[in-house]
């Protein structure tokens, strides 16, 4: 079974997100990129199936600019096999793509490449949107289980019993394979990649195909015009300064006063 | 056609009306009244039929309900079906549910299966009208707000819960239920519910609680929980906590706070030795009054709190529980 694992690149899930001065757009010049730690997430499971036989290729994917080969690159220092870059300069031109687009490419990704499982992550962490997964299996006409914490591919890699983290507690389906999943925070600790996986990451095949040639594409019909576009960015309005009690007492006496117990 | 009509979605259907469906009927109703359109309300699964008579006061044109057999149990395969089936010839000009576990699950494969554009997790309504609507949502774990423009006839839009409500004061016409047929299979061959575990509690739910009383890595695990329920039964309050309390086993992930958990706003919000990682923060931000106890001075969250108290939780919070009882 082949194992297809999308990623996207996201600033640093430490970086502090600055508006530019035309207040449309981010100031990105000095914030370090990543791969989006859903997807980071996502690619250590592909890799733990690989490892436990049930797997023969891990295949990552990106939609993006071509500075995205660094993501790609870091998982497959993580040990993924191949990488595809779909490469478009959409984003750097300030139109970047809606999530039924890069869903469509992705299911055009999923045609031609024609795993038995897809995992992505459940969100990312820059527009923090939870659309394109459930986007790509619907496209794809496949099951879904979103926000797994735990799966467990059938020894005969024709189902898989996926563990769900949903509002009410847990849930539990099974899924007859290809199926797509999405992956939450439990269900692993990603791996860093180590020296030797950095330096063989080099030599893996890196695949760069524009998203305006890109042939399955454009027979399922191509991506049609973005929809959705961010106008502006606005700071959080300022929260009023609290104030610091001295001892639970106090605390009680105020809660009280404000009539909030 | 498209019309200038507003469908909002719930589902499942619950037996009781919970904060998640009165926000996705303020939600529906605001985009109404910027459209200046019609309301109308599907309920889907096996309590809808139950329920519905829980909606009429909100005064919406028409209650639907559907149920099919394939609902009994959720999966996001056949509650797409479901609205799919209900929506595609009626042109809708907004179609929206609350953000829930379900809603993430399913409502992006509406948008898919319809080729309709979506907003997720909307925190406001800017303008709408007939074929731009802007839309105010949270980014980079609730640290920016940014508008997003959708263009096009129809839109779909889930919406936090926290940030709409809706009243029945002053509505006197009555909403009409009509039940649904549908004879088609909706779910998928390919996936197999197998069972949900929920732990049965007295306490509220965190979406619906007044009041949270939440616990962090520094409550070292049941030893500060304990404590921490006596606060919550004294207010009556739901208990939540941060994703470490979770990951270290002492607590369910349903009572996750957070980016990644659940969202809330209540009045009042109690975070207990809790350092205020930005990824909680996004979670419970807009609750109407913070308070923090910790014995960290440096800690972030003092930064949002309304109300601190830098103290151990394991002395601080008995005393609080023992003060406010003798108030009361």
């Amino acid at each position: 079974m082949k194992i297809l694992v999308t990623i996207k690149r996201t600033p640093h899930r430490d970086a502090r997100m600055r508006i530019a001065a035309d207040g449309k757009s981010l100031d990105t010049a000095d914030v370090p990129f990543e791969i989006n730690p859903f997807d980071e997430i996502a690619v250590e499971e592909a890799l733990r199936v690989k490892e436990a036989g049930q797997a023969e290729e891990v295949v990552v994917v990106t939609v993006g600019i071509e500075a995205a080969r660094d993501q790609l690159l870091a998982a497959l220092a993580m040990g993924a096999d191949r990488a595809i870059l779909i490469s478009t300069d959409a984003v750097a031109q300030d139109e970047p793509l809606d999530s039924l687009q890069i869903a469509k490419t992705l299911a055009a990704v999923i045609q031609s490449e024609k795993p038995g499982l897809v995992i992505m992550g459940k969100l990312a962490i820059d527009d923090e949107n939870w659309q394109i997964a459930p986007m790509v299996a619907e496209l794809a006409g496949w099951p879904q289980a979103a926000f797994a914490s735990k799966l467990e591919v059938a020894d005969d890699g024709k189902t898989a019993r996926v563990t769900r983290e949903v509002d009410a507690g847990l849930e539990q389906v099974e899924l007859t394979l290809p199926a797509l999943i999405t992956t939450d925070l439990r269900i692993n600790e990603p791996r860093y990649a180590s020296l030797p996986g950095i330096m063989k990451a080099k030599r893996k095949p890196l695949e760069v195909i524009s998203l305006e040639e890109f042939g399955p594409l454009s027979e399922m019909g191509g991506i049609g015009e973005s929809r959705v576009h961010t106008v502006s960015y606005q700071a959080l309005p300022p929260k009023e300064k609290g104030i610091l009690v001295d001892s639970a007492a106090e605390l009680a006496a105020i809660l009280k006063e404000r009539k909030l117990v | 056609m498209t019309t200038q009509d507003v469908l909002v979605i719930v589902g499942p259907t619950a037996s009781t009306l919970r904060k998640i469906d009165t926000a996705a009927i303020g939600f529906g109703k605001r985009a109404a009244a910027l459209l200046s359109g019609e309301f109308d309300l599907l309920l889907l699964g096996p309590l809808a039929a139950e329920a519905a008579p829980q909606f009429i006061p909100f005064g919406v044109r028409k209650i639907y309900t559907l149920d099919h057999a394939d609902l009994a149990d959720y999966t996001a395969e056949a509650y797409t079906g479901a609205v799919v089936h209900f929506a595609k010839e009626k042109n809708y000009r907004f179609l929206s549910c609350t953000a829930t576990s379900a809603s993430r699950d399913f409502f992006p494969r509406v948008a898919a299966r319809m080729d309709i554009p979506m907003a997720s997790d909307v925190l406001e309504i800017d303008q709408m009208n007939g074929d731009q609507a802007q839309l105010i949502r949270a980014v980079f774990v609730g640290n920016l707000l940014a508008t997003v423009s959708i263009s096009g006839p129809q839109v779909l839009a889930t919406c936090r819960a926290s940030k709409f409500e809706a009243s029945t004061e002053g509505i006197t016409s009555k909403s009409p239920i009509e039940a649904i047929e549908l004879a088609s299979a909706l779910a998928c061959a390919d996936k197999k519910f197998i069972s949900i575990t929920e732990q049965a509690s007295d306490r509220p739910d965190l979406t619906e609680a007044e009041v949270i009383v939440s616990g962090g890595r520094g409550t070292r695990g049941t030893e500060g929980f304990q404590i921490l329920e006596q606060l919550a039964d004294q207010l009556d309050a739901a208990i939540g906590c941060t994703r470490a309390v979770v990951d270290s086993g002492w607590m369910p992930n349903e009572m996750q706070v957070g980016q990644t958990g659940k969202n809330v706003a209540p009045k009042l919000y109690f975070a207990v030795a809790i350092s205020g990682a930005i990824q909680h923060l996004a979670g419970m931000r807009s609750s109407k009054t913070v308070v923090a106890i910790n014995k960290d001075p440096e800690a972030p969250i003092f930064e949002i709190a309304d109300l601190g108290l830098v103290a151990d939780m394991f002395e601080a919070v008995p005393q609080l529980v023992k003060a406010l009882h003798a108030e009361n």
